[in-house]
């Protein structure tokens, strides 16, 4: 790591003033971040500590409304009974990240904002990773671990376990910035850069992510990912739904695939084929398809779509309670 | 001449018995001090700068910036100008400073210029190999009339990738000056060879090189020699007059510090109506980096197959040379053999192990073949359990059961040992080997506390240091044979002067006296004894002192072992991952020094297999050709939870320990690729040609057979 | 919901205003000596604290039960922090990724990756890494249990291993197979100990073991 200074900010409006610095960065759980920065891919001037901010950490259940602060770790997340309960697809996410340790540290704000895996990027080629020729390195190297659905030039995969179910459940997002409060979307969170040098978030300098808030009642949601060690791994593929309806149809779907895209990839089409149907193996077969309708795997990812179609499948099946 | 010997069965109080390795305490509590540990006063932190390109030549290089900055020492340019780097992190530049940051700091500021040259890393693309070579063909029989009349005849490309060692503690050492007198703290496997190493490329004598090592952090094959980086550390450490510590980073260690060589081949194998293997042409090919590759063994144990034709080519690539690994050349041939004979067995309707059997004469030792498939099958319940290819799944998850077999040598090295007995009953031995992890402080302990029939905590045991008697490398499973060998010899000799000196008050002769529970007493008669103590007093007021040697007189090593595995897989057609459930292994082993000991060994062996059997493989990048995973993250070894239940059985006692000691540390790591992807055909109907047996290899080979993908 | 939830009282309306009124969580600005961050435990609403580093700051924390204090630049890590500057060598760098775990220490209890925290991070928070749970004379029983299941060969993720163990048998004193899964996820052994280990872990509910 590069030096760099550290300033651990008292209140939420400190740590905005001190982020809307040039070179200053949130500093979370630092599981990512850390890595980053002895990797030389990103670098920073200051570390703006969150750690010691109050208000920032805390687990609310209101009614149906789950808020949970960006500061929470994943382990404190997993360890509130009343979350998990509303929410029992929090726990087959968080568990994903087998790893006490990352748990412990690791913040929901921290795993919504951390920054992808492609070996490219974190090899220092950038998140777009083109050669100097202008060529992708992504497309012509190995792209086993890539988007199905790349958007442009954009080839890497949203790496968050959380993310998938969040915007599944249509969560919001709660940014401070310098202009005070918004609250956005948490697919919103997310762009596909369209150039080197821009991130894959949407946050503004100086913008920090206090908490998520997430309406949990009325709607089954279900969390299904693909792995292939039971030890700490990564998904391959990760879909997570969302039905609400009363009875045996379904009036909304939503389903969501992680690690298929830049962003969450959120599969209108396999949603519209669910909307006023009953769930059966047929129509959760159909559902299955046409979330992979458009995907362009390159040359070493193909069997992602398939995974995509079994995630799909399996979340449904996990949601309905059935075996699909 | 003397008589040297293991104890009978019937008088062994240590060996083949179960004590907990005796570093056990200090490395649980994390107060074993290894190499990477040391930190002597006034250290100094060295850190290596590494080429980013496969393939380039050095054009420029200015390193005044790093000179510069504060807290740097020294700054050693390793290849300057016009050096040809053949591969990426190969190493440019190295730097001592006060700190660890300073130091990446200061590799950071060094600015060189590259041209970039093309590179190749793909191997598997042999005919895309800018320099592919021939690399020996053999022929014996009649391969193509053979294969003209055979019953049946399955052909099948399969291959392996590159894999890394990955040892927990990377390369490297601390190296300390004391005027032109160096001592070095290493990570290594060959505690007496290495002075030498490092004294030629040091220009100083040998006798000035002192190598320690009491623990360090694992080897498998890729810690015999100095290294570049260790004569660049020590050469910084005279530079700056200060002690210089130099690990690899994780990054580092990866891509140059060990690997295993690939293995491609195109095989073609038939047998006759009786299941009879007649016939074999396999055309093979492999890398092991910039140096390329030696032929692989095929086929494997069936090696007196007849009707038989070899050819390899060897392919070298812009990646660091590889290095021994674990039975070298091993798990590939047994791969590549293995799973053809299985797809063959599959092909003539036999269940695999009967095929195997049918022709175990075309082994070298087909008894204990056939003796440990009895053994495997029944632990196994194959009988029972197994089916043809296909027929047992629930829903998406298909089960399946594979074999394997194996061989390895396992002689013990050379080595010398000295033990000493002292007047006042304290025995020691001083060795110059080094416990890798296989326990070899224990094993030696057992020896010499055995032979002088004391208890363990009554010994002392030291090694790792190069002041001690030469001890071979510990390479090839051949540690145990040898430090076991040496300690006895030079304790049954050493025990020998002392009953001399004790026979006359005990009205004996020498050969009559037995040591055993601390005492020492005449055979037969315990009553006409002494206590230990009081016999070590008889021998005057200088200790004993003998060394022994191996090879020596006696039979106290062999080799030459066999080996049956057998996997069960869950497979799941949906995904391709592929969870093993289960390996067994049938081990052969001679004389076991400890149980525990031993079956940790073979425990360890069979995760590894499912280690590179499911997850690990280099991945080099076609278009930097930068290595993509070294990291942990990516480069996945098996987790406690990935390895399913393990069992072990060891074909040691009455009828296999009169072969004496035979080295374990190699063989059982041979079979679990074969046995696993054997499983995963017998569970989706299909081979799958790669290891590893990753989802989309998994799905690949499922959609070949119009599968679900 | 933990202490530290607890206290910060997320409020109804607002991320923010609820926790705005309780002191400084954890022990950070406790543990940072410097005059300029107790300048930002004081610091209110409106002035922003300082920054400190990238030079040496002072800080202080508890290691194995010793209060300990030295200047360490912000980047340093708490690994590299106990490894380089206190001499605390249990604790292994093997990734130095936050994926293998061989730097496993508590920290206020909790497991966490020593090579994926600043130092200054820890400071005024007590950790305890291997060495802190037993010595060779006066073995935890987990370490104990390590050796008379040879849960170990080179030893060199032993440290790491045994500190998890601890932690997963501290929660979970019986844990199941889930609990294992997710208990020893975020540790790698390339000897292959694995076998032993889980047998320390499995044998922990007859009563032998117990963590903490
Ligand atoms: C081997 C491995 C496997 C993993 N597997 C998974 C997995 O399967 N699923 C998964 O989800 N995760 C996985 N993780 C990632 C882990 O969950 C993340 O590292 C962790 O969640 C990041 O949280 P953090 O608090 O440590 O973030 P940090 O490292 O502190 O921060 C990450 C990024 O987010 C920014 N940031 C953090 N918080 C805020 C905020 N409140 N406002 C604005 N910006 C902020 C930081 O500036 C930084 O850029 C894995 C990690 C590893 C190493
Ligand atoms: S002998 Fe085998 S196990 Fe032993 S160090 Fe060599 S390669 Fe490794
Ligand atoms: S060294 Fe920290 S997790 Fe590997
Ligand atoms: S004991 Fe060697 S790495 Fe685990």
């Amino acid at each position: 790591m590069r030096p760099f200074g550290y300033a651990a900010p008292a209140t939420v409006d400190q740590a905005v003033g001190l982020l809307e610095a040039e070179g200053s960065e949130a500093l979370a759980g630092g599981t990512d971040l850390l890595s980053l920065l002895k990797d030389d891919v990103e670098r920073v001037d200051r570390l703006v500590a969150l750690r010691g901010v109050p208000g920032l950490s805390g687990i609310e259940l209101d009614g149906g409304m789950l808020r949970v602060g960006a500061m929470t770790t994943l382990q404190e997340l997993r360890d509130d009974d009343g979350a998990i309960a509303a929410l029992p697809a929090l726990a087959v996410a968080i568990d994903g990240v087998a790893s006490p340790q990352l748990r412990a540290m690791g913040t929901v704000g921290g795993d919504l904002l951390q920054r992808p895996r492609c070996w490219y990027y974190r090899r220092g080629f950038g998140l777009l990773a083109l050669a100097a020729d202008g060529r992708s390195m992504v497309a012509d190297g190995d792209n086993r671990y890539h988007a199905i659905f790349p958007e442009g030039e954009a080839r890497f995969v949203n790496p968050s376990s959380l993310a998938p179910l969040l915007v599944a459940l249509g969560a919001e997002a709660v940014v401070h910035g310098p202009a005070g409060e918004r609250r956005l979307p948490v697919e919103a969170l997310y762009r596909a850069p369209q150039a080197a040098g821009e991130r894959e978030n949407t946050l503004a300098p100086g913008e920090l992510l206090v908490g998520v808030e997430a309406n949990v009642e009325g709607s089954r949601s279900a969390v299904y990912e693909v792995r292939q060690r039971r030890a700490l791994d990564w998904p391959l593929m990760a879909a997570a739904v969302s039905l609400t309806g009363s009875g045996p149809r379904t009036e909304r779907a939503r389903i969501v695939l992680g690690h298929a895209a830049p962003v969450p990839h959120v599969a209108t089409a396999a949603a519209d084929v669910l909307s006023g149907q009953e769930l059966t193996p047929e129509t959760v077969a159909a559902a299955a398809n046409a979330a992979v309708e458009g995907a362009r795997p390159m040359s070493g990812n193909r069997y992602k779509v398939q995974l995509a179609r079994t995630a799909v499948r399996r979340a449904l099946g996990r949601a309905a309670g059935m075996e699909i | 001449m003397a008589d040297y010997s293991w104890p009978e069965a019937d008088r062994r109080a240590l060996i083949g018995s179960r004590p907990a390795r005796l570093d056990g305490p200090v490395k649980s509590t994390g107060f074993a001090k290894y190499p990477s540990d040391q930190n002597p006063s006034g250290l100094l932190a060295a850190k290596i700068l590494t080429c980013p390109h496969a393939h380039a030549r050095i054009v420029g290089i200015d390193t005044s910036a790093a000179e510069a900055m504060p807290g740097v020492r020294v700054v050693h340019v390793i290849q300057g100008e016009g050096s040809e780097i053949q591969w990426a992190g190969d190493e440019i530049a190295a730097v001592a400073a006060v700190t660890e940051e300073v130091a990446r700091d200061a590799v950071r500021a060094i600015r060189v210029d590259y041209e970039v040259l093309p590179h190749f890393v793909t191997e598997e693309d042999r005919d895309g190999a800018p320099d592919a070579r021939a690399a020996g063909e053999r022929a014996e029989g009649d391969p193509d009339a053979a294969f003209a009349t055979a019953h049946r005849t399955v052909e099948r490309t399969l291959g392996m990738p590159q894999m890394a060692h990955m040892c927990l503690e990377p390369h490297g050492q601390v190296c300390s000056w004391d005027g032109d007198e160096l001592e070095v703290h290493a990570s290594t496997q060959a505690v007496s060879t290495l002075a030498g190493q490092f004294a030629t490329e040091l220009g100083v004598p040998a006798s000035q090189v002192r190598i320690r090592t009491e623990y360090m952090g694992g080897g498998f094959g890729s810690k015999f020699s100095p290294d570049r980086w260790g004569i660049v550390g020590a050469e910084l450490a005279r530079k700056a007059g200060a002690p210089v510590k130099l690990f690899l980073e994780r990054d580092q260690e990866v891509t140059v510090a060990g690997s295993r060589p690939s293995a491609f081949a195109r095989i073609r194998a038939a047998a006759d109506e009786q299941g009879r293997l007649v016939a074999w042409d396999s055309d093979s090919w492999g890398s092991g980096g910039l140096p390329g590759t030696g032929q692989t063994p095929l086929p494997y144990v069936f090696s007196r197959l007849p009707n038989r034709r070899t050819r390899h080519t060897s392919v070298p690539t812009n990646l660091a040379g590889s290095r021994a690994w674990r039975a070298p050349n091993h798990p590939q041939a047994c791969f590549l053999t293995m799973a053809v004979l299985d797809d063959l067995a599959d092909e003539l309707g036999l269940d695999p192990i009967d095929f195997l059997e049918r022709n175990l004469d075309l082994t070298g030792r087909a008894d204990t073949y056939r003796e440990q498939f009895a053994i495997a099958a029944e632990m196994a319940s194959w009988k029972e359990r197994w089916q043809p290819r296909g027929r047992t799944r629930e829903g998406a998850v298909h089960r399946g059961l594979g074999v394997s077999v194996h061989t390895w040598g396992g002689r013990g090295h050379s080595s010398n040992c000295d033990v000493t007995v002292h007047p006042d009953g304290a025995v020691e031995a001083r060795i110059g080997s080094q416990d890798i992890g296989t326990g070899t402080r224990t094993i030696v302990a057992q020896v010499l506390a055995e032979t002088f029939g004391l208890e363990l905590n009554q010994v002392r045991v030291s090694l790792g240091d190069n002041v001690y008697p030469q001890s071979g490398p510990s390479g090839g499973s051949s540690t145990v044979g040898g430090v076991t060998a040496s300690t006895r010899r030079a304790a049954q000799d050493a025990l020998r002067e002392v009953l001399v000196h004790v026979a006359p008050r005990l009205e004996a002769e020498p050969e009559q006296l037995v040591a055993g529970g601390g005492r020492v007493f005449v055979d037969g008669d315990s009553s006409r004894g002494m206590s230990w103590r009081e016999a070590a007093a008889q021998i005057g007021g200088a200790p004993i002192s003998v060394q022994g040697r191996n090879p020596g007189p006696g039979r106290l090593i062999s080799s030459g072992v066999g080996g049956v595995q057998i996997a069960e897989v869950e497979v799941d057609i949906e995904t391709g991952v592929v969870h093993v459930e289960r390996v067994i292994a049938v081990q052969d082993c001679g004389l076991i020094i400890n149980r525990r000991l031993a079956e940790s060994q073979v425990y360890g062996g069979l995760i590894m297999g499912v280690g590179y059997a499911l997850y690990e493989e280099w991945i080099p990048d076609p278009v930097s050709g930068r290595l993509l995973n070294a990291d942990m993250e990516f480069y996945k070894l098996a987790g406690l939870v990935d390895v399913g239940s393990l069992e072990v059985h060891m074909m040691t006692g009455p009828g296999y320990d009169e072969r004496g000691v035979i080295g374990l540390g190699e063989p059982p790591v041979i079979s679990p690729g074969a046995a696993i992807s054997n499983a995963v055909a017998n569970a989706i109907g299909v081979r799958v040609p790669y290891l590893p047996l990753t989802p989309d290899r998994v799905l690949d080979a499922l959609a070949g057979r119009g599968g679900p993908a | 919901m933990t202490d530290d939830a607890k206290r910060s009282g997320l409020s109804r309306r607002s991320f923010l205003r609820g926790g705005a009124a309780g002191a400084l969580s954890g022990g950070l600005a406790a543990g940072l000596l410097t005059g300029e961050a107790a300048g930002a435990a004081a610091a209110t609403d409106a002035e922003a604290p300082d920054t400190v580093g990238p030079g040496p700051v002072e800080i202080e924390l508890e290691v194995n039960g010793a209060t300990r204090r030295l200047a360490v630049e912000p980047r340093v890590t708490l690994l590299d922090g106990l490894r380089d500057r206190l001499d605390v060598t249990g604790p292994k760098r093997v990734c130095d990724r936050g994926t293998c775990g061989a730097c496993t220490v508590l920290e206020d209890g909790r497991p966490i990756y020593a090579c994926s925290r600043l130092m200054i991070e820890s400071a005024g928070r007590s950790i305890t890494t291997v060495e802190g749970l037993g010595s060779p004379d006066a073995m935890h029983d987990v370490q104990q249990a390590f050796v008379e299941n040879d849960a170990q060969q080179c030893g060199y993720c032993t440290p790491g291993f045994v500190v998890a163990t601890a932690a997963l048998l501290a929660r979970h004193p019986a844990p199941s197979e889930q609990e294992i899964e997710a208990g020893l996820g975020g540790n790698l052994c390339r000897c292959g100990t694995y076998k032993g280990i889980r047998a320390v872990v499995e044998g922990a509910g007859g009563g032998g073991v117990s963590g903490g």
